[in-house]
C-alpha cells in the first residue's frame, strides 16, 4: 500500500515537474522569441497594421469600422453616413464581461439558412441598399446583404465598392468618374491569381476618398 | 476567373504543397522518435522532471505518465483562471477570474486537445491565461496525441517486449522537436502577412470620423500557428481564424489550412518508417485523403449551390463568412478543420447551407481520423484498420492479422471498446441535453425561428456541440448558448472522457500487439498496403460511422437540408 502510494506520488510529482517546465518553453521562451523577432522585423503589422492621417490614428487597415451620422433611425441604429463607403453588414455585439471597456468584440449571427430572422433581415437589407445607393434591388450584391464572420471584415467585393461609387461622388459633389477610377485603383485581385476573392479595403479607400474630396 | 475554378485551384494548391513535404517530414519525425540522441537542451528537461528517458515503459506505466502529466495540465490550467482576476493587470488585462464551471470547461478542453470555447478570447483572457496557459496546453496535448499514435506503431513494429518507448522522452522530444521549430518559423510567416504579435494591454485606435475602437494585444501569431498545427482551435479571438488579426489574408487563410494538415498526413509515412513498410503507410494516407477530398468536394458543391431561403434570398453563401475568403476557400477550411479535431473556423458552421452543416457534423462522427488530429488521427485510423481486417477475416474465415501480428479476441475487443465510446458520449448527452427542461433554451435557431417551424438546425446545434467535443474537435455551430452550468460541465466531462478513455484502449492495443511474435506473411495474407484495402477502409469507416449517427442525422441535417 505504502508502495503504491509514494509511486503514485512520485509519477504526479514527474507530470507537474514536466508541465513546469515546458510551461517555460512554449509559454515564456517562446512567445517571448517570437515577440522579439516580430517587434524588430515587423513592427507596425506585429503592433495592428494601424494608419495614420496626418499623425493622426484612423483605425486598423486589417479592421473594418463603420462609417455613421450622429442621427439614429427609427430602430436607434446610427445611420449610414453617406459621404463614405459603406462596410459589410456586422452582427458583432458590444462587449458583456468586464463592462470597464468597450471592447471591439468579433463574432458572426449564427443564424442558420433557413432562419425566419435571416430571411427577413436579408430581404430588408436589400431594400435599404438600394434605396441608400439610389440603384435597383436586384443589383445589391450579396456581400452586402450578408453579415461577416468576423463581424469587422475590413473588405467589400468591387461590386458592392462599384455600386456605391455614384452615391458617395454625388454626396462628395465629386464628379462619379473620379471616384468609380478610385475603387478600380484600389481593388485587390486574388492573391498571386487564385487565392481568395477579389476585394476593396474600405478604410484605405475612404481614405483616399476624404483625400480626393478635400482637393474638390 | 469564376469563384470555383479559384476554390479548386486553391485546393490544388494546398495538396501541392502537402505533397511536397510528406517525406522530409514524416521521415524526419521518424527519426525524432527513434533516435537514441538526446539534445543537451533535452538533457536538462528530463532532470528537471526526474525521468530516465531512456527506461522503457510497459502500457500501463506509459498511460499513467499521460495521465499524471495531463492531471496537472488540468489542474494547472483551472487555477489559473481562477486566480485570474487578483492577477497584475499587464498580466490580466483586468479582467476578472472565470467562474468555475466554465474553468472547469475550459480547462479540460485545452488539455483534451479539443479547444471547444465558451468564453469569447478578447473580453475573457487575459495574457497570463492566453500565453502561459492555453497556449501552453496546445503544444503539450499535441505532443501526448503524437506520442500516444507512435507507441501504438512501436506495438506493431515491435515483437516479444511489452515495451512501448519512453514518455516522458515522446512529450519533450515532440514538442521540442517537432511542434516549437515549425511554430516559430510559421508565427514569423503569419506576422508578416499581418497577424497581431505584441503584449499591448487593451487600447484604443482612431476612427476615420472621431472617436475610437478599443482593441486587445496580445501574442496572438504564435498561439495561431501552434492552434493549427497541433490540431487545436482554440481561437484568441471570438470569430476565431475569422479575425484579420489571426487570418489576414486569403495566403494566410491557406497556409493555416496547410499547418492543420501537415502533420496529421506525414505521420502516415513516419509510420510506415518506423513499421518498416513505407508503403503500409501509403495504404492510410490514400485512406485518409480520398474522404478529406470527397467530403472538400461535397462542402464546395454546396456551398457554392447556397440552398436554403435566406441564403437563396441572398444570392450566395456569404453570411459568416469573410470577403476575403470567398465561399471556396471557407468550405475547404470548413472540412480541413472538422475532419481533423482541429475546430479552429475562418468562416461559421451554423449559417453554412443545411447539407454543408451535415458535412461538418458528419466529418467529426467519422471518429477524427481522415486525417485526423496530430496522433489522434494516426492512431485512430488504425484502429479502424483493425477493424477492416477483421472484417476481411471474417469474409474469407481466417484469422486477421495486421502488420504481421494476429488480431485475436483481446485486440478486436479492446478496438471495439475504442470505436464505442465516442458514439456512447455524443447520442448519451444529446439525448439527456434535448429531454431535459431547461438546456434546450440555449438553441437560437428554434423551431419559432425557422422557415418550415421544425427546429431541426435547433436540434443539430446540440448535436454538434457534443460531437465536437466528444470527438475533441473544438468548433461550434455557434447558435447554441454554451456558457451554461448544465453545458459547461457536461461537454467539459464529454471532452475529457473521448479524449483520455480512448487512450487506455489504444495503449492497452498496443501493449498487447508488442508482446505477440510476428506471423510470417504467407500467399494467403491480406495485402494492407495495395488498394483494394485502402477500399475496404473506406468502406468500414463509413458504414460504422453511417449505422450508428444515421438516425441522429436524419432528424437534423438530413431533415434540414431537405426540407
Amino acid at each position: 500500500m505504502n508502495n503504491s502510494v509514494r509511486s503514485t506520488a512520485r509519477i504526479a510529482g514527474a507530470g507537474l515537474r514536466a508541465l513546469l517546465v515546458l510551461t517555460v518553453i512554449c509559454g515564456v521562451i517562446y512567445p517571448l522569441v517570437v515577440t522579439g523577432i516580430a517587434q524588430v522585423a515587423f513592427h507596425d503589422k506585429a503592433n495592428g497594421s494601424e494608419i495614420k492621417v496626418d499623425g493622426k490614428s484612423v483605425g486598423s487597415e486589417q479592421l473594418g469600422q463603420t462609417y455613421v451620422l450622429d442621427k439614429k433611425d427609427k430602430d436607434g441604429n446610427p445611420l449610414p453616413d453617406p459621404k463614405f463607403f459603406q462596410p459589410r453588414p456586422s452582427a458583432a455585439g458590444p462587449n458583456t464581461e468586464n463592462t470597464q471597456y468597450q471592447l471591439l468584440v468579433s463574432g458572426a449571427s449564427n443564424l442558420a439558412a433557413d432562419s425566419k430572422v435571416l430571411l427577413e433581415t436579408v430581404k430588408q437589407r436589400r431594400a435599404d441598399v438600394a434605396e441608400f445607393n439610389g440603384v435597383s434591388p436586384s443589383s445589391v450584391p450579396v456581400d452586402a446583404l450578408t453579415a461577416s464572420a468576423s463581424g469587422i471584415d475590413p473588405d467589400i467585393s468591387p461590386e458592392y465598392a462599384r455600386l456605391q461609387a455614384d452615391r458617395v461622388a454625388k454626396a462628395n459633389s465629386l464628379p462619379a468618374d473620379k471616384v468609380r477610377k478610385l475603387v478600380d485603383d484600389h481593388t485587390d485581385g486574388r492573391q498571386l491569381g487564385f487565392m481568395g476573392e477579389e476585394h476593396v479595403n474600405v478604410l484605405k479607400l475612404n481614405i483616399d476618398l476624404q483625400k480626393l474630396a478635400k482637393q474638390g | 476567373m469564376s469563384p470555383v475554378l479559384s476554390g479548386v485551384l486553391q485546393l490544388t494548391a494546398l495538396v501541392a504543397a502537402l505533397a511536397l513535404v510528406y517525406r522530409p517530414l514524416g521521415d524526419y519525425m521518424a527519426r525524432v522518435y527513434s533516435s537514441e540522441k538526446h539534445l543537451r537542451a533535452e538533457k536538462l528537461i528530463y532532470r528537471t522532471i526526474g525521468a530516465d528517458p531512456d527506461a522503457e515503459m510497459r502500457w500501463p506505466a506509459y498511460l499513467r505518465g499521460i495521465l499524471a502529466f495531463s492531471a496537472a495540465s488540468l489542474l494547472f490550467l483551472y487555477l489559473l483562471q481562477r486566480i485570474q482576476g487578483v492577477l497584475p493587470k499587464s498580466l490580466s488585462l483586468g479582467f476578472h477570474a472565470i467562474s468555475p464551471d466554465q474553468a472547469f470547461n475550459t480547462a479540460a478542453s485545452f488539455v483534451a486537445n479539443t479547444n471547444w470555447q465558451s468564453y469569447s478570447g478578447e473580453q475573457a483572457m487575459g495574457h497570463a491565461v492566453q500565453t502561459l496557459g492555453l497556449a501552453v496546453q496546445n503544444f503539450v496535448s499535441a505532443a501526448v496525441g503524437m506520442a500516444v499514435a507512435v507507441a501504438l506503431v512501436r506495438g506493431f513494429a515491435r515483437s516479444r517486449t511489452g515495451d512501448l518507448g519512453n514518455f516522458w522522452a515522446d512529450l519533450v522530444r515532440g514538442t521540442v522537436r517537432i511542434l516549437i521549430p515549425i511554430s516559430v518559423i510559421g508565427a514569423i510567416v503569419l506576422v508578416a502577412c499581418g497577424a497581431i504579435q505584441n503584449f499591448a494591454g487593451i487600447h484604443e485606435i482612431g476612427q476615420l470620423t472621431g472617436g475610437g475602437q478599443q482593441v486587445n494585444g496580445g501574442a496572438v501569431a504564435s498561439q495561431e500557428v501552434i492552434k493549427e498545427l497541433g490540431t487545436n482551435g482554440g481561437g484568441y479571438f471570438n470569430a476565431n481564424s475569422a479575425h484579420p488579426f489571426e487570418n489576414p489574408s486569403a495566403f494566410t487563410n491557406l497556409f493555416e489550412m496547410f499547418l492543420i494538415l501537415v502533420i496529421p498526413f506525414a505521420l502516415t509515412r513516419t509510420f510506415g518508417k518506423l513499421v518498416g513498410n513505407v508503403k503500409q503507410g501509403y495504404a492510410i494516407l490514400a485512406t485518409m485523403g480520398v474522404i478529406w477530398l470527397t467530403f472538400t468536394a461535397l462542402m464546395m458543391w454546396t456551398e457554392y449551390a447556397h440552398h436554403g431561403p435566406a441564403l437563396q434570398a441572398a444570392g450566395g453563401a456569404m453570411e459568416g463568412k469573410e470577403t476575403r475568403f470567398g465561399v471556396g476557400a471557407s468550405a475547404i477550411f470548413a472540412t480541413t478543420t472538422t475532419l481533423t479535431s482541429t475546430g479552429a473556423v475562418d468562416s461559421f458552421h451554423s449559417s453554412f447551407t443545411g447539407l454543408g452543416g451535415g458535412i461538418t457534423l458528419l466529418s467529426m462522427m467519422l471518429g477524427e481520423i481522415a486525417p485526423g488530429g496530430v496522433g489522434s488521427g494516426l492512431y485512430g485510423m488504425l484502429v479502424m484498420a483493425i477493424i477492416a481486417v477483421f472484417i476481411a477475416g471474417l469474409m474469407v474465415g481466417r484469422t486477421p492479422e495486421y502488420l504481421g501480428k494476429k488480431i485475436g479476441t483481446r485486440e478486436i475487443k479492446l478496438a471495439a471498446c475504442y470505436i464505442l465510446i465516442t458514439p456512447t458520449l455524443v447520442l448519451g448527452f444529446t439525448a439527456l441535453s434535448m429531454a431535459l427542461a431547461t438546456p434546450p433554451h440555449s438553441i437560437l435557431n428554434t423551431a419559432g425561428n425557422s422557415v418550415d417551424g421544425s427546429g431541426a438546425h435547433g436540434f443539430s446545434e446540440v448535436l454538434y456541440a457534443f460531437t465536437s467535443g466528444a470527438n475533441n474537435n473544438g468548433s461550434a455551430m455557434a447558435g447554441l448558448n454554451a456558457n451554461t452550468q448544465w453545458y459547461n460541465t457536461t461537454i467539459g466531462l464529454a471532452m475529457l472522457l473521448g479524449r483520455f478513455l480512448p487512450m487506455v484502449f489504444v495503449l492497452a492495443l498496443a501493449g498487447s500487439l508488442a508482446e505477440q511474435k510476428p506471423v510470417p506473411e504467407t500467399a494467403g495474407t491480406l495485402r494492407t498496403e495495395k488498394p483494394l484495402f485502402a477500399g475496404l477502409l473506406v468502406g468500414a469507416i463509413l458504414i460504422i460511422t453511417g449505422l450508428t449517427y444515421f438516425p441522429a442525422l436524419a432528424l437534423g441535417p438530413m431533415a434540414e437540408g431537405l426540407s
